[in-house]
């Protein structure tokens, strides 16, 4: 019977885990080591700008750990979307981290690339022949949203995550996967259950948060022929039958399905049972195969935005925030109208009040008096140049404007010299969209080389 | 009658992808998990986000204690209206709501 362990390191490279709970990982002698790369949790800039969210010297010091421990353990480390995007560029980033790396530790290595970005013209294209397919709560898109794209990746599943490993490669670098791929993949390949294999990477992909130690980050899965075992390598972090069936509620708005390419994962009848006080038996998951179709994203700019901030702790002001907010903005926009080339539908101003708010914006249920109330006035503009413009507009506004006509001139508190802040652009996501493929590898690149002093 | 968050152990909400948001209320125990499963309307929290109740995915786990909403996400993540790019503080919503 085959049995396949697989060790997480942690949730995300970069956000750090416990030392000795991966040194204990290596020595449980696991096959393969998978970690995740990112996610489109922090927004869509990362993957419109194709750049990581973390910092370089993190990840660096991070991966640095890593493919030592791969050295130690001699099993392939894989790295699912890669900077953070999965964007080519951010693979290339990663893969430059990686070189780096290979010298300065003398390693000889095999690396596989596995390439997720698309070509927004090609995907135009697929979508104007029909062969793009919208999921629920997608935002309307045309052909020419779609080719304004700045990046657009497809979300690898377990077949291309397979296709990397069977080229013998010691680490692979994969562009945009699903979460769960990188851990399911081997042991799908070696034949181990196919409910297991996917309910187990979920349950694993986000390290040791299906614990009572998240902050330990690493976690050992054993797949078999029959479901999986989770256990947490933290010294004190432990896996009870509540930490890791609730897991499925994790980012997921059902908890009970889990769509993948080529299928979906059903745990409406798995069996959770603790073996001892740390690690917890789980058998029942179901896979359902289907067609093989694999889901994009893709990000573009929709306008610049310049920021600023000003601090309002004047009584009667905070009183009347919102009619003072309220002919800042008709002043500016007057300004705006007489002073710019540019029409009122095709730039925003919106002014956000902290300590109110601009948490919930219209949903807002709670009404307090504040100690003080931060004005974050954000201007949107087709260009950077046009959003400074108009941030400075607002700016002697938002720093003297008065009530009333007739009393002296008020000055509010700014934080910052200059007070406005270029955001650079804006990006949105506009793909929550599927394509059918006929060969899982059609949408993907895979590229090998072998690296280090050999 | 009682505030939600006093009654409930915590309420958590995050992004489900960019363009759903998903709520968990963890209850803690068997008792809470009856008391306000049964008390807690639909429509009461889908007036909360003022979308119709059928907009909201409900799913009543009794195994974890945990009612659990998915709704698609009040502004899509990272657009220029978006407040809340990882969509946690819409859980504090429904921290007030009485029971």
């Amino acid at each position: 019977m085959a049995t396949v362990r697989v060790l997480i390191p942690t949730g995300a490279l970069g956000l750090g885990y416990d030392r000795q709970a991966l040194e204990r990982g290596v020595a449980s002698q696991p096959d393969i080591i998978a970690v995740d790369g990112g996610s489109t949790d922090s927004g869509p800039a990362y993957l419109g700008r194709g750049q990581s969210k973390y910092s370089r010297a993190t990840v660096k010091a991070e991966w640095r750990e890593l493919m030592i421990a791969r050295a130690k353990a001699q099993v392939p480390l894989v790295i699912g979307t890669a900077g953070t995007s999965g964007a080519d560029s951010a693979v290339d980033w990663m893969w430059d981290i990686t070189r780096e790396l290979a010298e300065e530790l003398g390693q000889t290595l095999r690396v596989a690339r596995l390439y997720s970005g698309q070509n927004p013209g090609k995907i135009a294209d697929a979508f104007g022949a029909g062969r793009i397919i919208s999921l629920p709560a997608a935002p309307a898109v045309d052909a020419g949203v779609i080719r304004s794209c700045t990046n657009i990746v497809a979300l690898a599943g377990a077949e291309q995550v397979q296709a990397a490993l069977a080229t013998g490669a010691d680490i692979v670098i994969a562009g945009r996967t699903t979460d769960t791929a990188i851990i399911a993949a081997l042991p799908l390949m070696c034949g181990c259950n196919a409910g297991g294999a996917w309910h187990g990477a979920k349950i694993g992909e986000c390290g040791a948060l299906a614990t009572t130690n998240p902050a330990s980050g690493t976690i050992l899965i054993t797949f078999d022929a029959t479901g999986f075992t989770v256990e947490p390598m933290g010294a004190t972090a432990r896996a009870t039958p509540y930490t890791v069936s609730a897991h499925m509620l994790y980012e997921n708005s059902d908890p009970y399905l889990l769509y993948e390419p080529g299928g979906v994962l059903d745990v409406t009848e798995a069996k959770y049972k603790a073996l001892d006080d740390r690690r917890v038996r789980v058998e029942g998951s179901v896979w359902r195969s289907g067609k093989h179709s694999v889901k994009l994203e893709g990000a573009r700019i929709a306008g610049y935005q310049t920021v600023s901030l000003t601090l309002v702790r004047d009584r009667r002001y905070i009183a009347g925030i919102r009619d003072w907010v309220a002919g800042i903005e008709a002043r500016a926009r007057a300004d705006i109208a007489q002073r710019m080339n540019i029409g009122p539908e095709d730039y925003g101003i919106e002014i956000r009040l902290i300590g109110l708010d601009a948490t919930l914006g219209g949903l807002e249920t709670r009404e307090v008096t504040p100690a003080e109330v931060g004005v974050l006035a954000i201007a949107t503009a087709p260009s950077e140049a046009e959003a400074t413009e108009i941030g400075k507009i607002l700016n002697p506004y938002l720093l003297h404007h008065a009530l009333t006509a007739d009393e002296p001139m008020p000055t509010f508190a700014f934080p910052f010299s200059p007070a406005e802040m270029s955001r650079g652009a804006l990006y949105e996501f506009v793909l929550h969209h599927i394509i059918e493929l006929d060969d899982p590898m059609a949408v993907f690149r895979l590229v090998t080389e072998d690296i280090g002093h050999g | 009658m009682a505030e939600l968050r006093g009654l409930v152990e915590k309420i958590r909400s995050k992004n489900a992808g960019p363009f759903w948001l998903t709520i968990d209320i963890f209850c803690g125990n068997r008792d809470c998990f009856d008391r306000v499963s049964a008390a807690l309307e639909t429509g009461r929290v889908a007036s909360l986000f003022k979308v119709s109740p059928e907009t909201l995915k409900r799913f009543d786990i009794a195994d974890l204690n945990v009612i659990k909403f998915s709704l698609p996400r009040p502004s899509v993540q990272g657009t220029r209206a978006d407040r809340d790019m990882h969509g946690a503080a819409w859980a504090t919503l429904l921290e007030d709501l009485e029971i």
